[in-house]
């Protein structure tokens, strides 16, 4: 079974050290996935794998095998920006725009955790059926997407407004 | 709309202020970036992801010795791996010559002008020794760790204490000693009824842009065409033309998209490298610098050691300031850390000494990072003042403002906007500065100790000759301006376009700013906050000569006929006559008169004049409040303002990030980044994004930035750049706030938990 990549099935790799972000990069041509750091230190390069978000860079691609992976190039439909990105416009999250994807990919998953009641460090009641995302949980669950240009507040706002939107 | 009067072609002290910068509309509004959409789609193109067919992966290997020569140099492993095309040594590199250092000719780019991988010696831990090409960029990796390299050590120096025990100076920076003396400095210190005498250190630090150094680049015989990521494009053009012996015409560089610079985005060897590797297998290369990689051969800030004595009356006035100290630098580049920088502006002193020596060290050359000078001496001279201000019982930002000179205090000339002072008061009344308390260590809730801190702020206006700019105006009405200008998150392009269609007289949607392009006008560096001004000023000398050509193409029967710029402002996607509105005519009409399809001007700025004339700076007020874990040493940085005076805000949007985003690395300057290097070999020991620690959206609360919006009269817009005003002081105000939190004084950055809970 081939991967597949925002609908489209692609072939894997016969070099197995192949990751899953340098497939998309290098061989599919997909580089709205970034490389910042190759060893999943900073979050450029999370997409999102049966609705859950990876860091492709520790991936290797053929582990994707029949699997579904959706990209930031597959969150647009008709033409039309995903809500996310479009917030992400409004509130100036981005501004380089090269940890973007990520934090877009990531923020995406991220609150489809929040919704499964997945906890986080700074979840005060483990039992509770709802997590509220608060502030510091929504920091919390993305300090694993880096911004060096200080995008922070934007990125946070942006979030906020989708996931509530969402809700 | 109002008519936009056509703005004085030079910057000369009599000229009058460019008009748009009183003006509202487009100017200041918080218009969302224009490059957003492509960026959060991901279809922004970077410099690594430009295809060229054909192309082959690069992957270098780094000496592992500080100093020395290669004994024995083994890549036959290399050589014979699968997919492997070149393995490039010293043995088989092409002739080529070093780079031209930054700052040492107009538009020299180079880190450092020591021979690429032209010899066996080795300056630095870290140096390439081998590049080697292969198909994919697995086989590249792989092929680089077969390479066996045996060296001859030699005694290296890479200890900074021991490098500081050979410094020497005055260090010498822009063809300017470092060095300010005015009056008996020693003298009055020794007289003065009040002082501090404190000494504090700053690390080495890494930019960490996101986006990797990369360049996707090929010859097209003797043309080399780059897909870079430069904060200079003119200037890399040219510096690689000096490297291999061409013509600058013959270097294009292309470089739409950067993914965040900060100062690290120049030249360094892994561009020239894939570019004599490209030459020599006759093959497009894509060289992607791993983030180890960054560390190895891309430069960052360097150690300084600073002493600030202040000497003072009991009413809080300087009688004497004295900040002097050593900054870490190699001896193949051009940066002695200017950390004397907002000594020499901010106070009015009877007397300074301040002065820069330099400690010579085996490194990887330092470079510009985020106000190269000003992040590291603000935060010296900063705490400082706090730690004066609490001896002599003065609240800090009063003792400021009792300081606050009436001209600029070491070279006497006038400000051209300095509203220092209001920006504290503003700041401190929106902060809340009433409610600290004045007793250090005295709030404090379960285990959380809580404290606020303030720092000024500050950072020079710049403006580089060189600028200049191309306008073509179509006969639809559009204008496209193109400048060798860059765009790496600070919003240029969107800001630029909102000055251009004011300017002109147009909807923002019928401009279109074009750049990051060696092929267009002006030699401009996305650096020391000046592009907005340096682009300000080539587009006013373009515009002025624009309604020049078109008043000559209007002719004898418009409306406009016998009028000169100075009689004409533009309005509704045309000119109009100052002071008879009625005397009008759209660009369309005055083009299809005569028969033109468009119209183009290009015009060089003026010279920067102004700089000449006056003292011309940015300032702010940075407020802090921490929280300290008194058991545990954690700092959180719970609130903080920015309180900014730099001139007109072009952008209220991307204004506000852009200080966000300089505060921010200020956090991590103040808690937490330390490039750390072994003194033993000079090796870094955390070169990734791991170990070596940047704020993530847990450690950044909200951030208020405000401003005063005061124009600068003397300055294109009224604006002044924004890019590093905002790092500036931010490390102070934390420091300050964790005394007076805690009541424990850190004088050594980063202040990370095991120096709060040390005794």
């Amino acid at each position: 079974m081939p991967i597949t990549i925002n609908g489209s099935p692609a072939e894997l790799p016969a070099d197995a050290r192949v990751s899953l972000l340098d497939l998309l990069r290098e061989r599919l041509l997909l580089s709205g996935t970034k490389l910042g750091c190759n060893q999943g230190a900073c979050g450029a390069c999370t997409v999102l794998v049966e609705g859950r978000r990876i860091l492709s860079c520790l991936a290797l691609a053929v582990q994707y095998d029949g699997c579904s992976v959706v990209t930031i190039e597959g969150l647009a439909a008709d033409g039309a920006l995903h809500p996310l990105q479009q917030a992400f416009v409004e509130h100036d999250g981005l501004q380089c725009g090269y940890c973007t994807p990520g934090q877009i990919c990531s923020a995406i998953g991220m609150v489809e955790e929040v919704r499964r009641g997945v906890p986080s460090v700074v979840t005060a009641d483990l039992s509770a059926e709802t997590i509220a995302l608060t502030r510091d949980e929504l920091r919390e669950r993305m300090s694993g997407n880096l911004c060096r240009c200080g995008a922070h507040n934007g990125i946070v706002d942006a979030i906020t407004e989708y996931a509530e939107a969402a809700r | 709309m109002s008519t936009t009067e056509v703005a004085p072609e030079k910057s000369a002290p009599s000229a009058k202020p460019d008009p748009l910068m009183d003006r509202h509309g487009l100017i200041g509004a918080p218009v969302s970036r224009l490059d957003g959409p492509l960026k959060v789609q991901g279809a922004a193109r970077f410099a690594a992801e430009v295809p060229m067919h054909g192309m082959v992966y690069a992957a270098l290997a780094f000496s592992t010795i500080p100093k020395g020569r290669i004994a024995t140099l083994d890549t036959s492993a290399a050589e014979g791996a699968p997919g492997v095309v070149l393995v490039m040594t010293y043995r088989n590199a092409p002739r080529m010559k070093p780079a031209p250092v930054f700052l040492t000719a107009e538009k020299a780019m180079g880190g450092d002008d020591l021979p690429v991988m032209q010899d066996d010696r080795i300056h630095w831990n870290g140096q390439p020794t081998a590049l080697v090409l292969a198909e994919t960029q697995e086989q590249a990796n792989h092929a680089a760790s077969l390479i066996r390299v045996t060296y001859e050590a030699e005694q290296a120096i890479t200890d900074f204490d021991q490098a500081k025990a050979h410094a020497h100076g005055p260090a010498m920076f822009f063809g300017q000693p470092l060095s300010t003396e005015i009056g008996d400095a020693d003298a009055a210190l020794a007289a003065a009824a009040c002082k501090v005498d404190v000494t504090y250190r700053t690390p080495f630090e890494n930019h960490n842009a996101m986006e990797l150094h990369a360049a996707t680049l090929a010859w097209d015989g003797d043309e080399l065409i780059v897909h870079d990521c430069a904060q200079g494009v003119s200037y890399l053009a040219w510096s690689l033309a000096q490297i291999f012996g061409l013509d600058e015409q013959q270097v294009h560089i292309s470089a739409p998209f950067i993914g965040g610079g900060f100062g690290s985005k120049g030249l360094w060897q892994h561009q020239i490298l894939a570019a004599a590797a490209s030459k020599v297998a006759n093959r497009p290369v894509r060289i992607v610098l791993s983030r180890e990689g960054v560390y190895r051969v891309v430069g960052g800030r360097t150690i300084t050691e600073q002493r600030v004595r202040i000497g003072a009356r009991a009413d809080g006035h300087f009688q004497a300031l004295i900040q002097t100290g050593t900054a870490a630098k190699t001896t193949h580049n051009a940066l002695p850390e200017p950390f004397i920088s907002p000594a020499r502006c901010l106070y009015a002193a009877d007397s300074f000494r301040l002065e820069v020596n330099v400690a010579d060290m085996d490194t990887v050359a330092n470079t510009f990072m985020r106000a190269p000078g000003e992040a590291v001496g603000t935060f010296a001279l900063e705490c400082a003042i706090d730690e004066l201000s609490e001896r002599i019982g003065i609240d800090p930002i009063e003792l400021r403002i009792r300081n606050e000179p009436d001209k600029d205090p070491t070279t006497g000339q006038p400000f051209s906007s300095r509203h220092l002072v209001e920006a504290f008061r503003t700041g401190a009344e929106r902060f809340g500065w009433d409610k600290r308390s004045l007793r250090p260590g005295a709030n404090r809730e379960g285990e959380w100790l809580t404290g606020m801190g303030c720092a000024t702020a500050t950072y020079p206006y710049v403006r580089i000759p060189g600028g200049a700019a191309r306008i073509t105006l179509t006969k639809d009405g559009h204008a496209k301006v193109e400048v060798a200008a860059h765009e790496m998150g600070m919003g240029t392009a969107t800001v630029q376009s909102q000055v251009t269609a004011e300017r002109l007289g147009l909807p923002l949607g019928h401009v279109e700013f074009a750049y990051g392009q060696s092929s267009f006008p002006g030699v401009i560096l996305a650096g020391g906050s000046q592009q907005t001004a340096s682009i300000g000023a080539a587009v006013i000398a373009a515009h002025r000569k624009l309604v020049s050509e078109l008043l000559t193409l209007a002719g004898s029967d418009s409306p406009l006929a016998g009028l000169s710029p100075d009689d004409v402002g533009a309005v509704n996607g045309g000119l109009q006559k100052l002071d008879e509105p009625e005397r009008s005519e759209s660009y369309a009409s005055i083009l299809a008169r005569a028969q033109r399809d468009d119209v183009t001007v290009e015009a060089e700025a003026a010279p920067p004049a102004e700089m000449a004339q006056w003292s011309m700076h940015s300032y702010g007020a940075q407020f802090c409040e921490v929280r300290v874990n008194a058991v545990t040493g954690e700092t959180r940085v719970s609130r903080f303002l920015g309180s900014f005076d730099c001139g007109r805000i072009l952008n209220a949007k991307t204004a506000a990030s852009q200080f966000r985003g300089g505060i921010i690395m200020g956090l991590g300057m103040a808690l937490m980044e330390e490039t750390q290097l072994d003194a033993r070999n000079g090796r870094i020991m955390n070169p990734s994004l791991a170990e070596y620690h940047v704020p993530v959206h847990m450690d950044v609360p909200e951030i208020d930035v405000i401003w005063t919006d005061i124009p600068d009269p003397h300055a294109p817009m009224g604006a002044h750049g924004i890019g590093e005003i905002g790092i500036t002081g931010v490390a102070a105000a934390v420091a300050n706030a964790i005394y007076n939190a805690t009541g424990k004084r850190v004088r050594e950055l980063p202040i990370t938990l095991d120096k709060l809970i040390a005794d």
